[in-house]
């Protein structure tokens, strides 16, 4: 089962739709069980199903349409690199070129301690701060160079 | 990352980064001035708003630049339910304006919105913020709560008797929920999947209520339009392509970011501001409006002025206002593949000319850049490409075709080259290298 707080927390999603509306809110329900679980493991879904009084295959719809839910185990640290046409004209590549060399893993794998997993991303919107990189989804890293790259792996503990 | 330069700032004016977005800063620099004159003030009636912003000529910042004024008087008026919505998904290669006006002026979507809600007659309205920037969809939450406690959302907004509230909705990674009708699937709780148009969502939009859609950047410029006057507005730009707008200016510039200007600028000005060319470099091309827009060649674009009328007069679109600027080190043909990718990527699987489409258009461009393509594979792409455009339920089977189809007029020999060839007509060393760290990061920009 989800966390008494995760649930809370996907109540006040649910209030910010109609009241017959609270399929509105399987987004963020999900977003909320991936940060609570790690990844949407089958009961997650069903739980945020469950919670929405969705049909758990409407709920798994969703979950594998959209990129950012893992829907298998990753590491502590999901980094994603932009390498799409205006990343890779301001270094977007070599970044995720240095990142596989850094972490000795290539894209859509983690490192064998499980503290690292590696993905290729599309346009985050942030093309101005070539190359970028998201973190666990959430937190989006500018202007990653190999220092800021070595800065960022050290920070990640 | 601040709005890096502007020439009359007016959207931007007034801007101070991160320390900036709070509604005590909003309101210093002149912020919900707009709303108080239209609901309390003057007490305009919701036509005479609509009427300023036609007469604006404010048109949409998303990317079709469809007049913003019209598009609100399509909303039927005695519907007792409508919404609105704000597109936030910002996922077109190339765009990231919309992530600036979050992280720097959030209240003047807010105030927008109130406006838009006003005039279209909402009882509600969503903004949907993409996933990656998660950190400013908290943010725009946090100034949503400060707008509530004001009382410029609610029942009863300032005294008026006008009732709407605002919520931010999330996406979670799929460039196709930027398509509106997508997006309302999406906020609805589904798949992002396109809906067939007609019904267009000014009829049957969010839970099948009446729905106005506009762009972040479209509501952000509306409280302008009163705090200015229409016709100041309009004038600010040029004929029929009223006011300023933000450019996102990538690739290689020495100082990649985001620029306003009045619409009507010459491209060669707005590249001067940012940087110019990096390196020193020779400009290539020019993607104008957005990945999905056709290339421009240099010698074209310099001829051009940054509006929709003069980008369409080049065979191209303003699109969503992203300028990519490649030099010499770029070779079209993996830039191109590196974008039909994407757009095969993003694809929502839905209709099978877009589904196997792009999987097609991808694998012939990825076969002629790897040394295997066929003499007769220019044709196919441009036959493949005539038999996806406009046969698709939504414009991303036109979004993937586009980009194909100006490479191939403007840029068709290299393509010849690596055919016969069997290699890029830039050797593969210089285009690595061509496409590194830039100058103003390596100056450690502030992040
Ligand atoms: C594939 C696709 C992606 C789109 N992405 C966006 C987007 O990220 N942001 C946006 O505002 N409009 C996007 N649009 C355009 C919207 O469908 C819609 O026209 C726009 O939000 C209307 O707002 P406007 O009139 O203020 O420009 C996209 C369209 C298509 C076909
Ligand atoms: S292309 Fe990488 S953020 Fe836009």
């Amino acid at each position: 089962m989800l966390s008494q707080e995760s649930l809370s927390r996907i109540d006040r999603e649910i209030a910010k739709y109609p009241a017959d509306q609270k399929q509105s809110a399987c987004m963020a329900a999900l977003r909320i069980a991936q940060e609570e679980k790690g990844w949407l493991a089958k009961e997650a879904i069903e739980d945020v199903a469950a919670v929405l009084e969705m049909a758990p295959m409407a709920v798994y719809e969703v979950a594998t349409f959209y990129n950012m839910y893992d829907l298998h185990p990753v590491g502590t640290y999901k980094l994603t690199v932009c390498t799409n046409l205006p990343c890779q004209l301001s270094g977007g590549v070599h970044a995720a070129d240095y990142l596989k060399q850094k972490l000795g893993i290539d894209f859509n794998q983690t490192t064998a301690d499980g503290k690292f997993t590696l993905k290729e991303g599309e346009c985050m919107g942030a093309c101005g701060d070539a190359p970028v990189v998201i973190v666990n989804n959430v937190r989006l890293k500018s202007f990653m160079t190999p220092e800021a790259i070595d800065k960022l792996l050290a920070e990640c503990k | 990352m601040a709005i890096i330069d502007a020439i009359n700032a007016t959207l931007t004016a007034g801007w101070k980064g991160d320390a900036g977005w709070n509604l005590k800063e909003y309101e210093a620099r002149g912020g919900y001035q707009s709303l108080k004159r239209i609901l309390t003030g003057d007490k305009l009636t919701p036509d005479q708003v609509i009427a300023e912003v036609k007469l604006s000529v404010l048109r949409g910042r998303g990317g079709a630049g469809f007049p913003t004024g019209l598009k609100w008087s399509f909303m039927p008026k005695a519907a007792p339910v409508k919404y609105l919505v704000c597109n936030t998904d910002e996922g077109e290669p190339g765009t990231f304006k919309d992530r600036d006006l979050l992280a720097y002026d959030p209240h003047s979507v807010i105030e927008g919105m109130i406006i838009a809600g006003y005039a279209v007659g909402a009882v509600a309205g969503y903004n949907y913020i993409h996933g990656e920037i998660f950190e400013l969809y908290e943010r725009f939450e946090a100034a949503l709560a400060e707008a509530r406690a004001a009382g410029y959302l609610g029942q009863n907004i300032l005294g008026s008797g006008f009732n709407f509230d605002l919520f931010a909705h999330h996406g979670w990674g799929a460039y196709i929920c930027g398509e509106e009708s997508a997006l309302l699937e999406s906020i609805e709780g589904k798949k992002g999947q396109p809906r067939y148009k007609p019904p267009f969502p000014a009829s049957v939009g969010l839970y099948g209520k009446p729905t106005t859609i506009n762009n972040t950047e479209t509501f952000a410029a509306v409280p302008l339009v009163f705090r200015m006057g229409g016709q100041a507005y309009l004038e600010l730009g040029k004929p029929n392509n009223g006011g300023s707008k933000l450019f996102s200016v990538s690739g290689h510039v020495n100082k990649p970011g985001n620029y306003e200007v009045p619409l009507g600028t010459p491209f060669a000005k707005l590249l001067e501001m940012a940087g110019g060319m990096r390196n020193g470099r020779k400009l290539k091309g020019v993607i104008p409006g957005g990945s999905s827009s056709p290339v421009i060649p240099a010698d074209m674009i310099m001829d051009c002025t940054m509006d929709y009328d003069s980008i369409a007069k080049a065979g191209s679109m303003l699109g969503s206002g992203a300028v990519i600027v490649m030099d010499e080190t770029v070779c079209m043909v993996q830039a191109l593949e590196r974008l039909s990718w994407f757009y095969y990527e993003e694809s929502c699987g839905q209709c099978t000319p877009c589904r196997e489409g792009t999987g097609w258009l991808y694998k012939i461009i990825h076969r002629i850049e790897h040394g295997e393509g066929r003499p007769e594979d220019l044709d196919l792409l441009l036959e493949l490409g005539g038999n996806i455009a406009g046969r698709t339920i939504c414009a991303l089977g036109d979004a993937a075709v586009m980009p194909i189809q100006g490479m191939l007029k403007h840029f068709r020999s290299e393509f010849e080259y690596h055919i016969e060839h069997k290699k890029c007509l830039v050797p593969r060393e210089v285009q690595k290298a061509g496409s590194t760290f830039h100058t103003r990061m390596m100056a450690g920009a502030a992040c």
